[in-house]
């Protein structure tokens, strides 16, 4: 039967091969899709079913969770919050990287500059909150002060700050609407302490990277630090500073442990993630937490597709 | 033979260890006292005494108490019992959480081993009925504490000729004296508890209802049966507004005492010179004030005068919290725990201590280590109304809304019906 009909049941060499390119990658590839999917696609499907759930997800009641946490002033406050953080924080945190960046690669001390900015990142999240819960603590006007920060402040005759709870701007006591608030400003500097130094070694690495001849050239045809900054280091450097602004909003909108144990989410600091821990164990509410995890995660998708996006451009160029 | 031999050693090997880890085995049929895990709120001074309450029982059973504090009980109590892993034995603050559970079926019914004729004899009826779901006792009060306590310091009242109130409006004619006389602040408010921020104040708010409303009131405004945004809540919040806002009442205003921790706050009478007059939280203050200042004498140098009277039809009328010991796993262990936490040999340890009320009446009121803990015990039994703190005895989702929405209130008084609002939406959607 095989002699009398070759070209069905005989397979050449070349289809071989085909079919082993095109499956083997995905043979290789299976434990880790596999994870993936467990750990990462079932419960992101599972959170998604649960938002359109009730308060122990028993029935089905369809948009109300999210009607509910839209129209409710607590996630006003978080979403606004979560603006600030996304705006504040990845701008400051970029911006001082940067500087910093520029600044060590000039000196001698170099190693010793950026290992000293660095090391915030090596403590964790939690370990950095309440560090700075003491710094920033306070005892009223007279009495002695206990956190360095305000022990300084009156240290040079200013008045001590409530920098957890203070909405109005300090010692100038100018009260801004919404997210802009001492305490908020506060928790977001505790942020930007801790990821400057991600910023700077990143963006340390993409200035080391350009080539010394394009330097030379520019001083050679009579530009100043300042033109050779903004005209050829920074367009240099754009591919660097997306790749830290993306990660620093990434987790910026993540920020959950430095809120919570600053302050609990009280004082109107509340961020989204701190807002569904409480729905989900203090309220028993799967329904809404689900609800703003969803929020959540729509917030965040755009912002790692354009890292996708970047990613495949890099592919393709190299 | 040599394969015998060894298959000879391999089955006795196997025999013996099987056997010693049988032996181990703390189980349900009367074997060894193993360890227990607590969770509870107890840190520093509280979590001492307890320790030495339970150090004769870990002694006398050759078993071992870990205990895990934190003051985000419910959230992590919540997440263990999800996570399949939830502590042997608990120890709640509030009988509001025990009935959740209870409902839930997650706790262990104590009246299946405890001799119920003894728990008849030692506890007032009142207390097994707060322990009692659906007929089954599931939880044992522990430690009492009366909440109608005002701390101060007899020795600056003397010194200043200032008289102890005993009525709201002689109370707030003393405040506005000791601004006066410019020496301290009159009030020491401190509401800052890390997660459960707001509470004191609860208890404030709580305490000036029943003083000017009366029990009913007081148990339809827990339950629900008012709304939030009644009138006569409103008037309470509105009384607590008067002690923190008032211009030079609190040092530093309500932002530290916003930002003041409770512990912290009940040391400003007692510091040289005093920052403030007075202070008011629940009894266990006692505890934090003989901690911190060991040389000070009770009933001298600190001592507290009852809540006073707003409404004189409801003097005498007090709101108190008690511990509540509920267990998750019925076994030898935790069996013996508990019915060691709830006789009164264990609870006199800490009665001598300080800083405890026992709910035991078999506690004799010598036992207690000098005249001012006697007076606070006196107070909680010899009460003409007496009223569970009300925030515990609500469902957490209110608890909660009511704590912050005491933080509001004080960074933005004028907001206070839109925060009466909120709660009362919070309570619709839990009281369902």
């Amino acid at each position: 039967m095989v002699k009398a009909f070759p070209g069905v049941f005989s397979r050449t060499r070349r289809q071989d091969i085909n079919r082993r390119v095109r499956v083997l990658p995905w043979l290789w590839l299976l434990p880790a899709l596999f994870f993936i999917i467990l750990f990462l696609v079932y419960p992101t499907i599972e959170t998604l079913r649960l938002s359109f759930m009730n308060q122990d997800s028993s029935a089905y009641i369809g948009a109300e969770n999210y009607q509910h946490i839209f129209a409710s002033s607590a996630t006003r406050t978080a979403l606004l919050n979560n603006v600030l953080w996304l705006v504040l924080f990845t701008v400051l945190a970029t911006g001082l990287g940067l500087i910093f960046a520029v600044l060590t690669g000039k000196v001698r001390y170099e190693s010793l500059a950026k290992a000293a900015i660095f090391i915030p990142m090596a403590i964790s999240f939690v370990a950095a909150a309440v560090i700075w819960r003491f710094m920033y603590a306070f005892r009223p006007e007279g009495f002695t002060q206990t956190g360095l920060v305000n022990a300084i402040g009156t240290g040079i005759g200013l008045e001590p700050i409530a920098w957890l709870v203070e909405h109005a701007l300090p010692y100038i006591d100018v009260l801004l609407p919404g997210p802009l608030h001492t305490n908020n400003f506060a928790i977001v500097a505790v942020g930007v302490w801790m990821w400057t130094g991600f910023a700077m070694v990143v963006l340390s690495a993409g200035l080391k990277g350009i080539s010394t001849e394009v330097l030379e050239a520019a001083y050679v045809d009579g530009a100043n630090d300042w033109q050779i900054f903004w005209r050829i280091i920074l367009p240099i450097l754009s591919p660097t500073i997306a790749v830290v602004g993306t990660t620093l909003v990434i987790q910026a909108l993540k920020n959950f442990d430095m809120v919570w144990v600053m302050t609990a989410g009280n004082y109107g600091t509340d961020v989204v993630a701190t807002l569904m821990f409480k729905e989900m164990f203090n309220f028993h509410n799967f329904g809404r937490a689900s609800a703003l995890a969803v929020v959540l995660l729509v917030a965040i998708l755009p912002v790692v597709l354009i890292n996708i996006r970047r990613f495949r451009v890099q592919e393709e160029t190299r | 033979m040599k394969q015998k031999k060894t298959l000879l050693i391999i089955i006795a090997a196997m025999l013996t260890t099987v056997l010693t880890l049988a032996g181990c085995q703390a189980g349900t049929t009367g074997e060894k006292i193993g360890t227990v895990n607590v969770l509870g709120v107890w840190g520093g001074e509280e979590l001492a005494s307890f320790q030495a309450m339970v150090a004769p029982w870990e002694q006398q059973t050759g078993g071992a108490m870990g205990f895990s504090g934190t003051r985000d009980l419910i959230a992590i109590l919540t997440t263990r019992i999800q996570a399949g892993n939830p502590p042997d034995v608990a120890i709640l603050p509030n009988p509001g959480q025990m009935i959740e559970l209870a409902g839930d079926k997650k706790l262990v019914a104590l009246n299946t081993f405890l001799d119920m004729n003894k728990v008849k004899q030692e506890y007032a009826q009142g207390w097994i009925d707060l322990g009692t779901v659906d007929g089954k006792l599931y939880g044992i009060f522990m430690k009492a504490d009366s909440k109608g306590t005002v701390w101060y310091n007899p020795k600056v009242f003397q010194e200043n000729g200032w008289n102890v109130p005993t009525t709201w409006d002689e109370m707030i004619s003393l405040s506005d004296t000791i601004v006066s006389s410019g020496k301290m602040a009159p009030w020491s408010v401190a509401i800052e508890s890390g997660e459960a921020s707001g509470w004191p104040a609860t208890d404030w708010i709580g305490e000036i209802l029943l003083h000017e409303f009366g029990g009913k009131v007081y148990d339809d405004w827990v339950s629900h049966s008012i709304p939030w945004t009644d009138s006569r809540i409103k008037a309470s919040w509105e009384k607590f507004g008067r002690i923190v806002l008032t211009q030079g009442y609190v040092p530093g205003g309500a932002i530290a005492a916003l930002a003041t921790n409770f512990v912290d706050g009940s040391y400003l009478p007692f510091e040289d010179p005093p920052k403030a007059a007075m202070y008011y939280l629940g009894a266990f203050t006692q505890g934090f004030i003989a901690d911190q200042f060991p040389d000070l004498k009770a009933g001298e140098d600190y001592s507290f005068f009852p809540f006073p009277a707003i409404d004189p039809s409801y003097a005498g009328a007090v709101t108190g919290g008690a511990n509540v010991v509920v267990i998750f796993k019925d076994n030898v262990t935790t069996r013996s725990f508990v019915e060691y936490l709830a006789s009164p040999a264990a609870q006199q340890i800490w009665v001598t201590r300080g800083g405890f009320t026992a709910v035991n009446k078999n506690v004799s009121l010598d036992a207690y280590p000098n005249p001012l803990a006697r007076k606070a015990a006196e107070q909680l039994t010899s009460a003409t109304i007496f009223r569970f703190d009300a925030d515990d005895n609500m469902p957490s989702a209110v608890q909660k809304a009511f704590w912050e929405g005491t933080l509001a209130y004080l960074q933005n008084p004028s907001q206070l019906d839109s925060i009466l609002a909120n709660i009362e939406a919070t309570a619709k959607d839990a009281y369902k």
